[in-house]
């Protein structure tokens, strides 16, 4: 008996050191990544240190600065987490942006439109859930067509969603150019009107002096459910043995193209609920094209941060200080802003072949490669 | 092809074509616009076509590429700054500054592509995530040097985007330059607008014929199919996996330069960053709908290309439209063609496709 | 353990070292691959004309000497000799120069190219640019008519019989002029009458002076058709003996380290009644074409009934479609009386199944799983492992350590994942799983397909213990030794069809070796 247990005991130790472990490659590619990218900036003729300096300043640098990097750190968490959902589950799904654009517009909706169309206000304890859920359960719709058309049909995902993105921009552009537009004299862009402020979600201080919001919090909440849900339930179980294995999970009596459904709608879920936390919480409207990029970074979040919850936090909160810092940067330096985008794809490119990291600073961990790519089903 | 293959393209064609016919015809004549909807048609389908031979090297050799659209993305804008450069700055006249750029361009791709080869092939990276990769670097670095290089006070444009040299000239134009303006009777007629086409154009339909030839014909497509299908079998007989991939994946990269050259040195004389608009994951769209064949993709290419030229001839004949089909009217209802379409292609209603056996599972010896 | 295989006694006269007549030498060969030294030392020889047999159980190290001799691996040490003149050979294109060839257990052939393309892969000839097809389709046709191995140089591979796909790769090797012929485990595909054609072929190729060594892990094979005989355990030679030295028994011995049983313990069975019903039940593959015509069997509590047969017989599509993993074209299944046609897999293990699959790798586990979590994979969902949707670890956690325990699988924890276990232990978590739930059926699909003959001794064991606890026991295998070992009765199934049935008692090898081939044959 007792050696049993100081067996457990010792793997636990070694799991936890391992965990210590895991967070170097990531760490390391991160560093790697803004090495490289202070050599472009050298290149075109910037000041690396100048330009890193004023990034942290401004991600970091003061209440303000980390009040807007947790305003920009929350729908990357909601879209890392989608992302993460669905690559545990088997599924690349790279129609975030998408997602995300409908949660927002119709969350936008049900903010603006509702009272006016039931003829009274409604109490924000409604109006809020409502509003939120509503986008919630776009997002997920817009996920689960491809996720059917995969499960049934055999469609690969990653073109459907990607399908599925310029779909969305195409019907929220209708929209939001049409039917959906601020009718308010002043307004020329295509937006929604703001939304009642019964929906609003409130700030967590003085809104005139700091951003951040409770969907900051309520996102750091869904990254604990999230957790919860793919290690400690049975639901959690299948999606995870779908992802690892179909045809053992097929043959332990899963129902698999339910469960392929089931984690597409989920992940499309949280990507909505990105978008209809920004809305709600905010920018109270939706407005055209703020939701581009979002797909691809959600991807190197997620990868980022091994696609586990905690991670994927970590990964948020660093991405979003960098693109709040970037405003700074630029503003001190002129270097522009789009140099982000070309770290984010370094550090993407380090984590994913993580193999270079590991020979350029000699370390040896053997660790689980994510394998995706089966083919296109033919 | 098999019937219902060939039948579905054929009745989607006769569709968009039919459409556009019927309505424009009030303002021009029925073989007019037949003729103008082919020209369309075969120059828009040029970046698709391209695309999807690109994706049938990568992925006939074994290696899923998803990063076609970033590697024209990154062609498109390398290439338009290499002829600016050559014409602002070097001072040459446009047609050297285009081919110049024309170069640079599957360069681009062929570089892109490279790096492809080196995360799937040699480090085994995922496919997938490496093509994200791909596309995400290709976005974020035009993005920056294009705000760089052109809207930024202290650059070598010095805030000012230059005047770009055009775009490369139709075959009309080379004719007329042979003929002098005496040959303007086939220049204006019905075939003679169908054939007009850009060079870039042509040789698309030209690489489609020679990528079949070499896939089924040479040894190079023989041993490259092979190492597509069972890299191992191809290993016990002496052929090396991997310079076969990282050949064929570079290959691919070029084409997808060639492809993304298009964008800015033939179609548009600029630079808008991302032009390409998911065109390169319908091209692959296109490739798994031809089934992984040169021909099969040239015919999906031509049917998206089609619905872009339905989607470019109802603005032109946006007065004829009858009231009831309205919603025609509205691009963004009318953009939605391609991306529909693609959708339902993957869905295999039409028939299955086969994809070569190990396409996408990198090779360990 | 003594080693008691040695001959003592009358010892022939010293083989004469005839430099010349020695065409292959391997000496001091050694590999490393992670964790497992694959060759220990190794020395191997092959003389002109003979038919050398390399004699190992599963993981002993021959695939991996062959391998480095045909330039697919590079050894850690060692050296080889071609005709007495020392080579090195760093990949296939050295060993196909040196007159080399090869035939894998698991055939090097594209399904999708003809024969003639599979067979001028590597070695194309070009006319003018172009692949020169009707060019080596009749130097093909030729040199496969020479030998007795004629096959359509026009037909796709993916379409032929197995024995007809390694008639290819044979000539595959001729093709290329090969002297010396590697084959690897040739007889796993084929029925017993297809094996003696393979062995005449192998005797004419000899006589021809082509030096054939042939891989194996089968006993008879050996003694029938070897002029000598290498022993390999655990990475070394053991020793090399000729067929009229030695038997059997001496043999396996060689080959495991220890006094082998050759049978299987079993006592006489005592049936019940019927489990499991089959009724006119057809099945189509995966292509869509209907791989099981219409068959009909029964099996009873406490009998066990082996379907003998080579793969591709429709035994995959069978099992699948009685384990839910395929939906059936028609017929019924009854178990203990109760319609189940056409059933999900979990209504089946609920009701009392227990399938151990073909591919232990794809279906029977995730790899990347614990150990612990795969003993749960079919029983997550319900109390005790799954409350409200909830997973109950330390009920999962206790049930591994039992199970671990029980069925003794080798695992340093019960948290390492099952990537890390070896063959035998992998397949023993897969039968713990399924064998400690209450079951009334258990349906075994090559069960010991791989192992090491520990763990194949082991599955026997807990397969006969089932039966003799009453369950009804279907067992597929393409090892006649196997099916005849265990099984009370045997079912012969060829091209989707039962052709045969009988009692064990009553058959022999070599009429089951007919029915296997599809050929009909009277019954005593």
């Amino acid at each position: 008996m007792k050696d049993k247990f100081s067996i457990n005991v010792v793997w636990g130790w070694l799991r936890s050191a391992l965990a210590l472990r895991a967070m170097l490659v990531p760490v390391l590619a991160v560093f790697t990544a803004m090495l490289v990218g202070g050599i472009i900036i050298a290149l075109v003729g910037g000041n690396p240190f100048d330009a890193y300096l004023g990034l942290f300043q401004g991600a970091f640098g003061s209440a303000k600065a980390l009040s807007e990097t947790a305003v920009w750190a929350t729908p990357y968490i909601f879209a890392g987490l989608a992302v993460a959902v669905a690559f545990k589950g088997g599924l690349f799904n790279i129609g975030a942006e998408g997602q995300l654009a409908l949660g927002a517009v119709f969350s936008a909706w049900i903010g603006y439109a509702l009272p006016d169309a039931l003829g009274f206000d409604l109490p924000a304890i409604i109006h809020i859930p409502l509003a939120v859920s509503f986008g919630a359960l776009a997002g997920a719709l817009w996920a689960a067509i491809p996720g059917a058309l995969k499960a049934y049909m055999g469609g690969h995902e990653v073109i459907n969603t990607i399908m599925m993105n310029y779909i969305a921009l195409n019907m929220t552009s209708f929209l939001l150019n049409g039917a959906m537009k601020d009718p308010s004299p002043t307004n020329v862009i295509a937006r929604t009107p703001p939304i009642a402020i019964s929906a609003r979600i409130p700030r967590l201080f003085d809104p005139e002096v700091l951003r951040v919001h409770w969907g900051f919090i309520l996102a750091l909440v869904v990254a604990g459910l999230v957790w919860w849900l793919l290690w400690k339930t049975t639901l959690g179980f299948e999606i995870r043995t779908v992802g690892a294995n179909p045809d053992a999970a097929r043959y332990a009596g899963i129902n698999v193209e339910r469960t392929i459904v089931l984690t597409m709608a989920f992940s499309g879920m949280l990507a909505g609920l990105a978008g209809s936390i920004e809305v709600t919480a905010l920018n109270y409207r939706h407005e055209l094209g703020f939701s581009m990029g979002y797909g691809f970074d959600a991807i190197a979040i997620a990868l980022l941060g091994k696609t586990h919850p905690l991670g994927i936090v970590l990964a948020a909160i660093l991405f979003g200080g960098m693109r709040n810092g970037a405003t700074r940067m630029q503003f001190l330096t002129q270097i522009p802003t789009d140099i982000i985008s070309v770290i984010q794809a370094l550090v993407l490119l380090f984590v994913a072949a993580d193999a270079i990291i590991r020979y350029i600073y000699r370390i040896r961990t053997q660790e689980e490669r994510v394998v995706l790519t089966r083919g296109w089903g033919g | 092809m098999e019937l219902k293959r060939f039948g579905f393209i054929a009745a989607i064609i006769i569709v968009l074509f039919g459409v556009v016919v019927l309505i424009g015809s009030s303002q021009s004549s029925p073989l007019v616009i037949i003729g103008s909807m082919i020209a369309t048609t075969i120059a828009v389908a040029t970046p698709l076509t391209l695309g999807a031979l690109s994706g049938l090297y990568c992925e006939r050799a074994g290696v899923v590429n998803i990063g076609i659209e970033g590697m024209m993305l990154a062609a498109a804008f390398f290439g338009w700054l290499a002829s600016i450069y050559m014409n602002s700055i070097f001072g040459w006249a446009a047609l050297p500054s285009l081919i110049s750029g024309v170069f640079f361009a599957i360069l681009t791709g062929g570089l892109f592509a490279l790096l492809h080869a080196v995360l799937s092939i040699t480090f085994k990276v995922d496919q997938i995530i490496g093509g994200t990769v791909i596309n995400i670097l290709a976005i974020g670095i035009t993005g920056f040097l294009n705000r760089q290089m052109f809207f930024e006070k202290g650059s070598i444009f010095g805030g000012n985007v230059p005047h770009a040299p055009g775009t490369l000239p139709s075959l009309a134009n080379a004719i007329d330059g042979i003929c002098n303006g005496g040959c303007d009777g086939l220049v204006n007629s019905i075939s003679g607008t169908v054939i007009d086409q850009k060079p870039i154009a042509l040789l698309a339909i030209l690489l489609v014929v020679f990528t079949h030839y070499v896939l089924f014909y040479t040894r190079w497509g023989l041993r490259t199919r092979a190492v597509g299908e069972h890299p191992r079998a191809a290993d016990t007989v002496g052929i090396n996996v991997q310079r076969m991939r990282y050949a064929n994946v570079i290959i691919g990269g070029l084409m997808a330069g060639l492809g993304g050259a298009y964008f800015t040195l033939e179609s548009v004389p600029s630079f808008e960053p991302l032009m390409t608009n998911g065109r390169g994951f319908i091209a692959l769209a296109a490739m798994i709908f031809g089934n992984w064949t040169p021909f099969g993709a040239w015919a999906a290419a031509l049917v998206f290309g089609a619905s872009q030229a339905m989607q470019i001839n109802l603005q032109i004949f946006r007065e004829s439209i009858p009231p009831q089909l309205a919603v025609l009217q509205i691009s963004y209802i009318v953009g939605l063609t391609p991306y529909i379409l693609t959708m339902l292609i993957l869905t295999g209603i039409v028939g299955k496709t086969t994809p070569p056996a190990a396409d996408g599972v990198p090779y360990e010896k | 353990m003594t080693e008691n295989y040695m001959l003592s006694e009358a010892r022939p006269e010293p083989r004469r070292r005839v430099k010349t007549n020695i065409v292959l030498e391997a000496k001091g060969i050694t590999k490393n691959f992670p964790g497992v030294l694959a060759n220990d030392n190794v020395n191997f020889d092959l003389r002109k004309g003979e038919i050398h047999a390399l004699l190992g159980e599963n993981g002993a190290g021959k695939t991996t000497l062959m391998n480095i001799i045909y330039g697919l691996y590079r050894p850690d040490s060692g050296e080889m000799l071609v005709d007495g003149k020392p080579v090195i050979i760093h990949s296939a294109k050295d060993s196909i120069a040196l007159g080399i060839g090869m035939v894998h257990q698991h055939f090097m052939l594209i399904p999708v190219f003809t024969v003639a393309e599979n067979i001028m892969l590597g070695d194309e000839t070009v006319k003018r640019g172009v692949l020169d097809r009707k060019g080596v389709a009749a130097k093909v046709a030729a040199l496969s008519h020479q030998y007795g191995l004629d096959v359509d140089p026009l037909a796709l591979v993916g379409q032929l019989p197995v024995g007809l796909q390694q008639r290819v790769e044979i000539v595959k090797t001729l093709y290329r002029d090969a002297h010396i012929l590697i084959l690897d485990e040739p007889t796993a595909v084929l029925t017993p009458q297809e094996a003696d054609d393979l062995f005449r072929i192998m005797r004419e190729l000899a006589g021809r002076g082509a030096s054939i060594i042939f891989i194996t892990h089968k006993l008879k094979e050996v003694l029938a058709v070897a002029d000598r005989i290498t022993v390999m355990r655990s990475g070394h030679v053991v020793n090399t003996v000729t067929p009229a030295e030695t038997d059997e028994p001496r043999l396996a011995s060689m080959m495991v380290g220890r006094q082998v049983i050759l049978t299987v313990e079993k006592g006489a069975s005592e049936p019940k009644d019927k489990v499991l019903e089959v009724e006119d039940f057809k099945v189509n593959s995966q292509r869509g074409l209907e791989t099981v015509h219409g068959i009909s069997f029964n099996v009873r509590g406490g009998e066990i009934l082996g379907i003998a047969g080579v793969q591709g017989n429709g035994q995959t599509e069978l099992v699948e479609a009685l384990t839910g993993l395929r939906t059936p074209t028609g017929g019924a299944v009854r178990f203990d009386g109760q319609e189940v046609t056409g059933s999900m897999p979990r209504t089946m293990t609920e009701i009392g199944l227990a399938h151990i699959p073909e591919d232990r790798q794809r279906h029977g586990l995730v790899l990347s799983y614990t150990v612990a979590d795969n003993m749960v994979l079919c029983d997550y969902y319900h109390p005790p492992f799954g409350v409200r949707g909830i997973i109950q670890q330390k009920a999962l956690d206790e049930n591994a350590r039992k199970l671990i325990t029980a069925y003794d699988v080798r695992t340093p924890s019960p948290y390492v994942p099952a990537s890390k276990l070896s063959g035998g232990n992998q397949q023993k978590v897969i039968v713990a799983r399924e064998l400690s739930r209450p079951v009334k059926l258990v349906i075994a699909n090559q069960p010991t397909r791989g192992l090491d003959v520990g763990s194949i001794e082991y599955i026997h064991s807990v397969i006969v213990k089932m039966r003799d606890n009453g369950a009804a026991v279907l067992l597929i295998s393409a090892e006649l030794d196997e099916i005849m070992a265990l099984s009370d009765r045997i079912a012969v199934m060829y091209r989707g069809q039962i052709v045969a049935m009988v009692e064990t008692k009553k058959s022999t090898r070599e009429q089951l070796g007919l029915w296997m081939a599809g050929a009909h044959v009277e019954t005593a």
